[in-house]
Formats: structure tokens, C-alpha cells, sequence
């Protein structure tokens, strides 16, 4: 047997587009796979056909040898098929246990056995080094733990093929390195592991071979350890690409947000952010960085509006916006790019052009004495569109929901950057993009700057961080654990900073 | 896309209409004949009567529909359009009782009132869903009791009428039957409830669709924290959502309890309100969509006596076609996959020639 997993030709419409083109994807038994492309390349929707989400128009689909029809997932987990999304599918109100048991519970005496899952989930969880806390409820833990939860339940059903849809896309690096070597070691255990992703770092570090797809199709199918990064970003893009961001040295001006002695609180009351001060100026980039869970969130829904601080002050220019609701923020100059772009970011269920509208709509030219200017709407969102190259099956009047990951980011990106405000706070702003739009946001983030706005950027990807800032604040339990220049400062001495340690630790 | 959506109703209504066929051959009856006489008692064979009743029917359910529609739009689901509308109706009766003015003065006070009526009743919920996140589905069904015990009390109190069980007959003077629409009809009740009716169809689309307003009302129904992400009021929005869907509810009450009926009867609930579920499910939430299932469920209500009488068919058989129809518009799931199945089959057997 030499291919474990066989996909020939295979084809995947949805209206509008041709998602998957005659696909031809081969993995062996025990290798590391990664399916590389762009952002509606057509890699999710290649490996939910495998997985039985979706069925191909044509093409087969060998596994181990013999032909199969995955119909639904429950033929493809039968078949040893286990599949990370990207997008979590988890029951928010239930515990880890719960939803990593859920459909195959086992009984006892008429009643749920949680204990003996618990228990081996527990065993899981230290042998693959995937902390969890197997009774907390999956709506009190941070988007990093959730992930570990659908890698644990992958692991908890045995599979043999795992998929993982852009695994480090929450993961902190240290996080990324842990998964490296689990994903070793599984594929060392004799597990087969497809990893959809778009970072070539990635790919470099753990696969075997890559196979490209690129705008539906496949490119080429290359062994990872004889190809340069370069040429495999070639080989998605279709053209050559610049890894590094392109920026002049900062020309920071007079300071435009000020945030004194801020405290805030999380959702169960306990204080999330702590005396944090902080001062960004115009022209510049200051980078927060910081484990996912140690307060970013709570700084961002404060100094946005969406969460009543404890104590402290937050001004723009000298105005106190501290305590003013978000639209008056909003009119006061302050711009935000969501970090969590389903709940805050749109509205999935509008169409894209009533997405780039969200947040002026009640203005000129866009209505008038409440009244929608669907013709100004219109040409605003295909103007945007074009400008920001979002793609989607029916231009402006798509619905949202139905677009692909990137593109709704891009939307989104559009929409805060064309307003052009003042101080933009920018959360995981490429989270989930592939090189090409990466490339394009934080070329428009740092034109942004160089127009003398003044940005806050939250970013769980240390490169990002590194890559964009003038300055890094280090967040660590909810307190800014120490300001550096980027220029002066590296991934190690920040990844150290992360972890609590750092420059001005106690000991 | 659209088309698509459009056509799971129309097969909706074709089934139930063939279900229906089949349950009467089954039990010894002719469809044909009961069909039929079915159109022909709602007037749709020329008798001006019959048809302004079918209006009547019509009227009533358009204002429940869009209540439940408007609500559903903007993220809410209102089963209270009952308890919304007996309460526009008690106070449209109680001001037809009570006031003595000229005539087109007091009708209009009383129709105002039962809207701002079926609003307070609205608000309610509403309120509780924006301070305390109480599902408005609870408070709704809570709110519908609290409507019919509280007319049960006072209307013996205040109003009462020659029967226990009903209120005083309003002043003509408050009646929403005009004499023109009723030479018209040939003494048909439909009333000028009809033109309001019509004219709500058209206000409700153009909210929705034309303004500001009914932008924030969707986005917040859609998705809270979007909406507030975008500085959009969301607990006012959800407080109006549910007045303005009370508002519908209680000009349906208008419509029916002073243009209708004259008088209120006590210890029920109006079925229209639950009906408008129905129709705001089948009418796929859109106003016009509202209108025309209100249409079809108003012609099958005014012709269902008739066909009892010149037929054998009891008219019981209306409320099963009717549920039928329903079920196959809430099971329209399944009906797409029918749809994809038979398309694919076409496609199929065009492609074997």
C-alpha cells in the first residue's frame, strides 16, 4: 500500500464557484502531508470531502487502498478519519469531557461514566502535553484551550488520518513548538497527519511533503525538505513573494492614546487587566504580546467600549472616552478590527455589502433622514471589494456567512481601514491568512501608520509582533510586564517576557 | 437562490392541497367537488359577498403575520400576538363603549389606541429580554394568558354586555365598517381594517428594507455583538422590535374586535394570533409573502362553511389541509432535498439521452 489516502480528480461546486478543480491528493502512510494554499484556495473544502462534510461532483476517494463514499463524517470517523476544524465544533455550555465524548458516550448502570473519560482524557492530555481542565466549561476557556479540546477528541476516537484545518493559527510559539513535536510523534507512532495551513515556516518544520493548490487546482505535489520556503510560496501565490514587511523606520509624533492605571474585569469578576499604563503615538506601532488568555481580550473590549472598565482612564487626544458608549468612540476617532471576527466582526447573516456599512451606516452618503442609499452602498462595497481584493462568489451582495475565513477578514480589514480613523486597534489581524493577504494587510497597516494614525496591534503571532511594531508591550497576567523597541529585541527574549520571565523579573 | 426559496411554500401548498385530495377519497368524498365549492364559498367564482369575507379572514391574518414576521426579522420570536391583539381589542372597545364622538374622530382614537395597547403589550417582554435576558417565547406565552384573564375581569367589570361572556356593542360611531365597503361587498363585514392592513405591508417592507432603522433592528436580531461592536443601541432596538410587533398585533385587534365583531367575547384567546405564526412561517418572514399566505388562508376560512354545507365534506378538513401545509413549509428542509434529488435526476436522464 503505498498511498494511505487517495483523492483523484477530485470536484467541488458551490454557486458561483468551482472550489476544488480535479484535485489529485495523495498521502502515505505515515508521513506528515500539508495541503498548502490560499485563502479560498479550496484546501478546507478539499478536506471536507474527505471528512464526508461535503460530496465531490467527481472524483474518487481511496482509502487504504480501497474505493470509499464518505457521506458523512460518522464513515469517515469510521474509517479512522479525524478532523480539526478550523472553526471549532464544540457545544459551548458543555464541559471539555462532554463535548469531547459527545457520540460515543459510554454508560454505566443507565448513567453517563464522565469519570472514566475524564480520566483517560486526563492521561491524553499529559502524554500529548494538551492541558486541559477536562470539567471546565468550554465558554469559560480561552480560544487556545478550546483547540487542545478537538485535538483531544481526535485523540480520545483513536483516528489514524488526522486533519488539522490551520492548527497554530490561536497557538502562542511556544504552543506551536509543543505541536510540532506532538505531531512528530504521532506520525513517529505511525499516524498520518494532512496539515491545512498556509505557513510555510510550518511546512518546513514538520512535513514530509506538500502538496499546492492554488485557485481550485493542483499545483504540484513537492517534498518539503528539497524545496525552498520561496518557491513553495511561488507555487501558492503564482508569484514571487517579499516575507518581510517593507517599512521605513517609525516618525512617531505627539501621544494620541493615553491609557492611565486601567483595571478591568473578565466575565466571572475576577481582574483580567491590572493597572495597566499605557501610551501609544501618533505614527507608530505598538505591538501587545502575549500568551492568548492574559488579558488582551479584556484590554481590547475596554479601551473599545464593548466592556465597562474597573478604574483608570482612557483618553484620545486629551478627550476622556473612558466611559462614553462605542459609537461615540467611534465618532472620536478610534477604529477597531475585532479579534474574533464571527461574534464582533460582522454580521454573518447580512450580505457583504451591509457588512461594510456596519459601523457608518447612519451617515452620509449611506442614508440620509434614515433613509439607505442602496445605490451608494452598492458602489461603496464594490469600490472596497475591488480595492481590498475580497473574493466571493457574488460580489457585494454575497451573504457573508458563506465566504471563506480570509475573506471575510479582509472584509473586515477593509472596512476599518477605509474609514481611516485615528487610532486603530487592530486584533490577530491576519489570523487564519496565507502569505499573499498577509503580505497586503500589514503593507495597509503600515501605510496606516506612516499617514500618522496611531496603532495598537494585539497579536498572539510573535512574528507579526516583531515584524510590524516600532515598540512591544509584553502582556502577562494582566499587567504590561515591560515595553521594548522591536528593533532591539528578538523572539527569544519576548517568548521568555510571555512566560512571566523576562527583563525586570523578581527574582 | 431566491427563486428556490420561493418555490418551497408553492410546493407546500400544492401538497397540502393533494394530501388533502387524498384524505377525501380515502373517506369516501369528491375532491373535485369539495375544492370546488371551496373557492366558490370564498367567492372566487364571482359572489361579492363571499369574497369581501375572504377579505375579512385576510385582514385580520395580515396583521398577525407581520407581527410574527417583524419580530422574526429582528431576532425575536413573538408568540404573544394573541394575548398583543385582545389587548388592542379590549381597549378599542372599551373607548367604542365608553365615548360618545363623531364618527370618524372615534374610530380612529380607538384604532390608535388598540396599536399603542398592542405595543405596551409588546413592550413588556421586551423590556424583560433587554435588562434580564428573559426568553421573549416565555414571557410572550405569559403575557398571552395575562391578556385573556385580565379581559375576562374586566370586561363583566366595566363593560358588560347582554351575556355574561361578552362585552357591551361598541357606538357605530367607532366601527371600522364603513357603509360604502359594505354596499360594496353586499353586506359583507370587511371593514376599513383592510386598507390598514395594506398599508402596514408596506410600511413594515419599507422599514425593513429602505431604513436606517430597520438595518440596526436586523443586525441586532442577527447578531448582539456585532451590533454593539458597531455602537448600535441594542437593548432599545430589541424594546422597539417587540412594540412594533405589538403594534401589528393590536391593530389586528382593531380590525377584528371593532370591525368585525362589535363587541369582545371573554375567556379566549384569538386564534388569529397563533395563526400568524403560520402565516409568517409559510410568507418565509417577508411582508409581502405575508399578505399573499394571508390571502390563502383567508379564502380557505371563508369558504370552509360553504363547502360543508353544498357538499358532504365536513369543514373540519380545512384545518388539516392547512396544518399539512405547515408541515411541509417547516419540514422545507426536507422539500430542498427533495427538490436537489429530482434536479439531479432530471439532470441525469437529460444527460442519458
Amino acid at each position: 500500500m503505498e498511498y494511505i489516502i487517495e483523492m483523484i480528480n477530485i470536484r467541488k461546486e458551490f454557486p458561483g464557484i468551482v472550489a476544488n478543480d480535479n484535485i489529485t491528493l495523495q498521502v502515505k502512510p505515515g508521513e506528515i502531508h500539508a495541503l498548502l494554499g490560499e485563502n479560498g484556495a479550496g484546501k478546507s473544502t478539499l478536506m471536507s470531502v474527505l471528512f464526508g462534510l461535503y460530496q465531490p461532483e467527481a472524483g474518487t476517494i481511496k482509502v487504504r487502498g480501497k474505493e470509499v463514499k464518505i457521506t458523512n463524517p460518522n464513515i469517515a470517523n469510521d474509517l479512522g478519519i479525524g478532523m480539526v476544524h478550523q472553526h471549532f465544533k464544540l457545544v459551548h455550555n458543555f464541559t471539555v469531557t462532554e463535548n469531547i465524548i459527545l457520540g460515543m458516550e459510554r454508560v454505566k448502570n443507565g448513567k453517563l461514566d464522565i469519570d472514566s473519560a475524564a480520566k483517560r482524557i486526563e492521561e491524553l492530555s499529559k502524554r500529548y502535553k494538551l492541558t486541559v481542565n477536562p470539567h471546565a466549561k468550554i465558554e469559560d476557556i480561552s480560544v487556545g484551550m478550546q483547540q487542545r479540546v478537538e485535538i483531544l477528541k481526535m485523540l480520545y476516537r483513536d483516528a489514524e488520518i488526522l486533519i488539522f484545518d490551520e492548527p497554530t493559527a490561536v497557538l502562542t510559539p511556544q504552543e506551536i513548538e509543543e505541536l510540532m513535536h506532538i505531531m512528530k510523534n504521532m506520525a513517529a507512532e505511525g499516524k498520518t497527519i494532512i496539515i491545512i495551513t498556509h505557513k510555510l515556516k510550518e511546512i518546513k518544520a514538520v512535513a514530509d511533503r506538500c502538496t499546492v493548490i492554488r485557485k481550485g487546482k493542483s499545483i504540484a505535489t513537492v517534498d518539503v525538505k528539497e524545496t525552498s520556503e520561496e518557491k513553495m510560496a511561488e507555487l501558492m501565490v503564482g508569484r514571487q513573494v517579499s516575507f518581510k514587511v517593507d517599512k521605513k523606520p517609525a516618525n512617531p509624533g505627539k501621544e494620541v492614546l493615553r491609557i492611565e492605571n486601567l483595571n478591568v474585569k473578565d466575565n466571572r469578576g475576577i481582574k483580567a487587566v491590572k493597572d495597566v499604563n499605557l501610551a501609544v503615538r501618533s505614527g507608530e506601532i505598538l505591538g501587545v504580546a502575549g500568551v492568548d488568555g492574559n488579558g488582551q481580550t479584556e484590554l481590547i473590549e475596554a479601551i473599545t467600549g464593548l466592556r465597562n472598565i474597573e478604574s483608570g482612564k482612557i483618553f484620545i487626544n486629551d478627550i476622556e472616552i473612558s466611559n462614553l458608549p462605542v459609537r461615540k468612540r467611534s465618532e472620536a476617532g478610534l477604529g477597531h478590527i475585532p479579534e474574533d471576527r464571527h461574534k464582533h466582526g460582522l454580521v454573518l447573516d447580512f450580505s457583504l455589502e451591509d457588512n461594510m456599512i456596519l459601523e457608518t451606516y447612519y451617515k452620509e452618503p449611506f442614508s440620509s433622514k434614515g433613509i439607505l442609499n442602496r445605490e451608494k452602498i452598492r458602489s461603496y462595497a464594490e469600490d472596497l471589494i475591488k480595492q481590498f481584493d475580497v473574493r466571493s462568489g457574488q460580489g457585494a451582495t454575497t451573504l457573508t456567512r458563506s465566504m471563506s475565513g480570509g475573506n471575510q477578514q479582509k472584509a473586515i480589514i477593509a472596512r476599518e481601514v477605509d474609514r481611516s480613523p485615528e487610532v486603530l486597534v487592530v486584533a490577530q489581524p491576519t489570523r487564519g491568512l496565507d502569505v499573499g493577504a498577509i503580505e497586503y494587510i500589514h503593507k495597509r497597516i503600515v501605510q496606516e501608520r506612516d499617514k500618522g494614525k496611531t496603532i495598537l496591534l494585539f497579536s498572539l503571532e510573535l512574528d507579526e509582533v516583531l515584524n510590524l511594531s516600532d515598540r512591544i508591550a509584553v502582556m502577562y497576567e494582566g499587567e504590561i510586564v515591560g515595553i521594548v523597541n522591536a528593533s532591539e529585541t528578538n523572539e527569544n527574549e519576548l517568548g521568555l517576557m510571555m512566560a512571566g520571565g523576562g527583563r525586570d523579573s523578581h527574582e | 437562490m431566491n427563486k428556490k426559496k420561493i418555490i418551497i411554500p408553492l410546493l407546500a401548498v400544492l401538497l397540502g392541497f393533494i394530501t388533502g385530495a387524498i384524505v377525501m377519497i380515502l373517506t369516501g368524498h369528491n375532491p373535485i367537488e369539495a375544492y370546488s365549492a371551496l373557492l366558490k364559498g370564498a367567492g372566487l367564482f364571482g359572489d361579492v359577498k363571499r369574497f369581501g369575507d375572504t377579505l375579512l379572514n385576510m385582514t385580520t391574518l395580515i396583521l398577525t403575520g407581520l407581527s410574527v414576521a417583524f419580530a422574526f426579522r429582528t431576532g425575536l420570536f413573538n408568540i404573544g400576538a394573541a394575548g398583543q391583539m385582545l389587548m388592542g381589542g379590549f381597549v378599542a372597545v372599551l373607548i367604542g363603549v365608553k365615548f360618545n364622538l363623531p364618527p370618524f374622530i372615534h374610530v380612529t382614537i380607538a384604532t390608535i389606541t388598540a396599536v399603542l395597547a398592542g405595543a405596551a403589550w409588546g413592550y413588556i417582554p421586551g423590556l424583560l429580554k433587554a435588562k434580564f435576558r428573559i426568553h421573549e417565547v416565555v414571557s410572550t406565552i405569559m403575557m398571552n394568558y395575562i391578556a385573556m384573564w385580565s379581559v375576562y375581569y374586566l370586561v363583566p367589570k366595566y363593560i358588560p354586555g347582554s351575556f355574561s361572556t361578552e362585552s357591551k356593542a361598541i357606538n357605530t360611531s367607532a366601527s371600522l365598517r364603513t357603509e360604502w365597503l359594505t354596499n360594496l361587498f353586499k353586506g359583507s363585514y370587511v371593514n376599513l381594517g383592510l386598507f390598514l392592513a395594506l398599508i402596514a405591508v408596506l410600511l413594515i417592507w419599507w422599514i425593513l428594507e429602505k431604513t436606517t432603522f430597520g438595518y440596526e433592528l436586523k443586525a441586532v436580531g442577527f447578531n448582539l455583538h456585532a451590533s454593539q461592536y458597531a455602537g448600535m443601541k441594542v437593548n432599545r432596538n430589541m424594546i422597539l422590535s417587540m412594540m412594533i410587533s405589538g403594534a401589528l398585533a393590536g391593530l389586528a385587534g382593531a380590525t377584528y374586535y371593532i370591525g368585525y365583531a362589535n363587541n369582545i367575547k371573554i375567556g379566549v384567546l384569538p386564534s388569529q394570533g397563533y395563526d400568524g405564526i403560520a402565516v409568517a412561517l409559510l410568507g418565509l418572514n417577508s411582508p409581502f409573502g405575508v399578505a399573499l399566505t394571508a390571502l390563502l388562508f383567508g379564502f380557505m376560512n371563508a369558504g370552509r362553511l360553504f363547502m360543508q354545507s353544498s357538499t358532504s365534506v365536513p369543514n373540519e378538513l380545512v384545518p388539516i389541509i392547512i396544518a399539512i401545509i405547515i408541515f411541509f413549509a417547516a419540514t422545507s428542509l426536507m422539500l430542498e432535498t427533495w427538490l436537489k434529488k429530482s434536479e439531479k435526476f432530471f439532470k441525469k436522464s437529460e444527460g442519458g439521452k
